[in-house]
């Protein structure tokens, strides 16, 4: 009898939520099939507000409560009556459905997951938010979906797929100085582009099991960026300590989902870290990366760290560290939005925050904010911006005759030392 | 599905949602956001498309991020049928949810902007009345029929739980 050849964890994962765990079934690449879904982060951007009318509308209720994990975070804190409704609404349906996990305000739903221990690896869960892939770095497939879809699955719990095909992207050996996982991400979106449909990419390698959850979370963000299903990381110890400081208990099987040794892969791509220079996307697109010293002399007006893949505690370490002791240029304004209260808390508790402040930086409100020019920190026409974000599509942080730069916050951090793009590596040393 | 005939805008590589439903105007209606698609990048666009119009894109067509404006401006201005070499995912999905029909079609590089299109989604033809050439590409999967000749997936939602109860 012909060997079956081995699976990946994203395979293992689409077969049990498709039923078809028994290795005789075969299973295509492409082939449709219907998921059963253990988790779906709704936002209230794309959830309640627009999949309540039609819930209403189909005379239908909630599939299962518990398994739905609602958050507020792109109209959060509410600017204009327009968005308080939105906040309003998206209470009420916690109320009326009984949403246990609703996190109001707390921070960005993608982190709200990871901080609370809501992710196991195995699970099928996915999110109304291209951001979703996020959480595959808990060892989970997570994907985003429209709020249309995330309507069908609020009600019957199921979505339908392409079974998709895994890249397997390693990294090996350490990061030098002012070089990060964003570092990371900015390359590979020009190096694979960003129409990966039906692909999940895979990460693994030293540098990544050496990456704490948070790092690991800006890998499977911006999977998203690459036009990926999603992004995953085989489970760890890493990935049970972050569980049980969420206050949960990994799953008994939690470490046996991860890749067969002889898993087939479409392709598999191999880097050194110690490569890797700083990159700096330029606009109007994540794949227009480069080198930051390719970029040097950029005059900046507004450097932004924000939202859900640049503002983590992690991000916000790198950025004190290059701003301890100094100031931010006059002429360029810096302004920090961090992705949830416990970062903020625990940026307070250990001096990241003071060295923030005192180097002259402008704290915001933890939620999506400019990210998506839906908070405070959008941009003006002919303005120039380096951001800490995921994205730098025309239009993306407010004015469409904008100008936004991505970095690590490293990068964002040196420059607005320096009112200019430089290699941030210059104040590492 | 009916098949449509429409005049073609003709876009290139990467058209991303924030062009398609800009964020400074999520709060707003669809009204709103539908007369601002694709104004970064064409503001012609949205004053002057017509009810069955084609909309063809290159590469990765729809890329970036969840929201499903995107595809319903296109809904809301009655865009016949996308044909483009490939889509952002979710952009793909959130089409055929709104019961906006897509194409997979490799030769986009052959429509011009204006040319008259007629377009069968089920079947996968394309002809451009302009320049006289056809084409036959992948039809819409099978497996979403169901769904699409519903109407899309509220319809479709709507037939299944109606037949659940029964």
């Amino acid at each position: 009898m012909a060997r079956m050849s081995g699976l990946t964890i994203t395979d293992k994962i689409i077969r049990k939520a498709a039923g078809k765990e028994n290795l005789r079934d075969s299973l295509r690449v492409g082939e449709i099939v219907t998921c059963d879904v253990d988790l779906a982060l709704l936002l209230d951007s794309g959830g309640p507000r627009r999949i309540w009318p039609r819930l209403k509308e189909l005379n239908a209720g909630v599939w299962d409560p518990d398994k739905i994990v609602l958050c507020t975070d792109h109209f959060v804190p509410a600017v204009d009556a327009a968005s308080a409704a939105i906040l309003k609404l998206t209470r009420e349906f916690a109320a009326e459905f009984g949403i246990k996990n609703f996190f109001d305000m707390q921070g960005i739903g993608h982190l709200m997951l990871a901080e609370n221990g809501l992710l196991q690896p195995g699970m099928f869960t996915v999110g109304g938010d291209s951001h979703s892939t996020m959480g595959g770095a808990f060892g989970c497939y997570m994907s985003g979906f429209g709020a249309i879809e995330m309507t069908g699955v609020t009600v019957t719990g199921q979505i339908w797929l392409p079974v998709p095909e895994t890249i397997r992207i390693n990294w090996n050996g350490d990061f030098g100085a002012g070089v990060s996982a964003k570092d990371i991400m900015l390359k590979l979106c020009r190096e694979l582009g960003m129409n990966n449909g039906g692909k999940v990419l895979e990460f693994g390698g030293t540098t990544v099991s050496a990456m704490d959850m948070q790092e690991r979370g800006t890998l499977c963000n911006m999977a998203a960026e690459i036009g990926a299903e999603t992004g995953i990381v085989e489970p760890d110890e890493t990935t049970m300590s972050a569980i049980r400081a969420g206050g949960n208990e990994p799953a008994a099987d939690a470490l046996d989902w991860c890749s067969d040794a002889d898993a087939v892969y479409s392709s598999v791509h191999e880097f050194n870290a110690a490569d890797l220079v700083p990159q700096i996307a330029a606009p109007h697109t994540p794949a227009n990366s480069g080198a930051a010293d390719d970029y040097r002399g950029v005059k900046i007006d507004q450097a932004y760290v924000g939202s859900c893949v640049g503002a983590k505690h992690s991000d916000l370490t790198m950025l004190a560290e290059v701003l301890r002791g100094r100031k931010v240029s006059s002429g360029t304004r810096l302004m920090v939005a961090p992705a949830s209260n416990r970062v903020m808390t625990e940026a307070a508790a250990d001096g990241t925050l003071a060295a923030i402040t005192e180097a002259g930086a402008i704290m915001l409100p933890t939620g999506c904010g400019a990210c998506a020019a839906l908070g405070a920190g959008v941009l003006a026409d002919g303005e120039v911006c380096i951001s800490t974000t995921n994205r730098n599509f025309k239009g993306r942080m407010g004015s469409n005759e904008a100008s936004v730069y991505l970095g690590s916050p490293y990068s964002v951090a040196a420059a607005a030392v320096a009112g200019e793009i430089i290699d941030p590596r210059e104040l590492l040393s | 599905m009916n098949s449509t005939t429409g005049k073609a805008w003709v876009y290139g590589d990467n058209v991303n949602t924030d062009v398609m439903a800009p964020g400074l105007y999520f709060k707003d209606s669809m009204d709103v956001m539908a007369a601002h698609c694709l104004e970064a990048i064409d503001p012609e666009f949205a004053p002057n498309v017509q009810p069955g119009d084609v909309v063809v894109g290159a590469e990765n067509f729809g890329v970036g991020s969840a929201r499903e404006q995107a595809a319903m401006a296109f809904a809301y201005h009655k865009v016949g049928v996308i044909l483009a070499g490939s889509y952002g995912r979710i952009f793909y999905r959130n089409a055929l949810n709104f019961g906006v029909p897509l194409l997979k079609f490799p030769q986009y590089g052959e429509i011009s902007k204006g040319d008259e299109l007629q377009v069968d989604p089920v079947a996968g033809t394309i002809e451009n009345r302009t320049t006289g050439m056809k084409y036959q590409v992948e039809p819409l999967p099978e497996f979403l029929l169901d769904m699409i000749n519903a109407g899309g997936l509220m319809p479709w939602l709507h037939q299944r739980l109606q037949e659940t109860s029964e």
